[in-house]
């Protein structure tokens, strides 16, 4: 394989973008397909490469009646948590174990302290500030867990613009549906807002924060799993 | 570039591009298939120098050491090779997979 197909494949990746990468054994032929490229690909090669990409799994395929080898590199998922709380305090650790490192953001430095988070990327600074240097994207799932408007709802709206893979925020019901009159105000579309998950995390009847964690990060892997990519697509 | 979502100490392809910019003789492996309970899935990458220096895995440590020595030669002919392991007595290789499934790895040198 020539160096510069590996260099391309490289530099997708440190942009944090999908790429695939086709290997023909049969000719020693390569070609480096960003995401971005992949709708405009006809013929069996475009669809089995947009299902690489859909599902990010790689894999032999034969397609125009040749054998390829499709490698597909998804960026590394990652937890933003809005929030320096209890639950973040369990949701970090079990995060990172799970394969999706966490950052927190919270502006009030009495809960955003490094000794409440102990080998977590932590931020005390207001979301509007944290997410400029490290933007959300689609393969970054948002959990919003200190239920202040002040702060979870420009981070919601930000995750909602940026078709982050799951967006989640912390509250009843009852809270929720103040949330979103507020995030209709901020121009945010209903069909956005419906891709929020309130109450946030799966319902397995979770009571300490330890076990609220659990629900979002199952909530957050199946997500991802199961690819919320068409809402994405649409938000892009 | 902002690559601080990736590890640049322990990736294969950015170890493979940093090793090949240094000059050295350089082949990447991938696995290919998999069939059966397999331990690194299909996609999985060993990158491997010329002196037999390697990252990555393609196994959980049960072939790798066939696949760099097959490795070592594909940098000096070029050509590349598809390769196939199996448990370890069903296979011509000395090594095999303790866990009984099957794998195909595919070598190629970098140019």
């Amino acid at each position: 394989m020539d160096v510069s197909c590996l260099k391309a494949v490289n530099a997708e990746r440190r942009a944090r973008r999908a790429v695939i990468l086709l290997t023909e054994p049969a000719t020693q032929a390569h070609r480096v397909i960003p995401e971005a490229e992949a709708a405009a690909l006809g013929g069996e090669l475009g669809e089995m490469v947009r299902k690489a990409f859909h599902t990010g799994q790689s894999g032999a395929v034969t397609a125009d009646g040749r054998e390829c080898f499709l490698n597909v590199y998804m960026p590394q998922p990652r937890l933003v948590v809005i929030g320096a709380v209890h639950i973040s305090q369990a949701l970090a650790p079990m995060a990172k174990v799970a394969g999706y490192p966490a950052e927190i953001i919270d502006p009030r430095t009495a809960f955003a302290s490094p000794e409440r988070f102990p080998d977590v990327e932590l931020l005390a600074e207001w979301p509007e500030d944290a997410l400029k240097a490290r933007p959300l994207d689609g393969y970054t799932a948002l959990a919003a867990v200190t239920h202040d408007p002040k702060i979870d709802d420009f981070a919601l709206k930000a995750a909602l613009d940026a078709g982050c893979f799951y967006v989640g925020a912390l509250g009843s019901r009852k809270t929720h549906a103040k949330r979103a009159e507020r995030l209709l105000a901020m121009g945010v579309g209903q069909d956005q807002i419906e891709r929020i998950q309130a109450p946030i995390g799966v319902n397995i009847g979770a009571l300490v924060p330890a076990e609220i964690a659990v629900a979002i990060l199952a909530q957050v892997i199946e997500a991802f799993r199961s690819r919320g990519r068409e809402a994405r697509s649409a938000a892009a | 570039m902002d690559s601080v979502h990736l590890d640049e100490t322990r990736d294969p392809l950015l170890i493979a591009e940093d090793w090949k910019n240094t000059g050295r003789g350089v082949a990447l492996a991938t696995v290919v298939e998999t069939w059966g309970s397999a331990p690194r899935p299909v996609g999985s990458h060993l990158v491997i120098d010329e002196d037999g220096n390697f990252h990555g895995s393609v196994s959980g440590g049960c072939v790798e050491g066939a696949v760099v020595s097959e490795a070592v030669d594909v940098i000096g002919t070029g050509d590349p090779k598809l390769l196939e392991f199996g448990v370890a007595d069903e296979t011509a290789w000395r090594v095999g997979l303790s866990c009984g499934g099957r794998i195909k790895v595919y070598v190629e040198r970098l140019g």
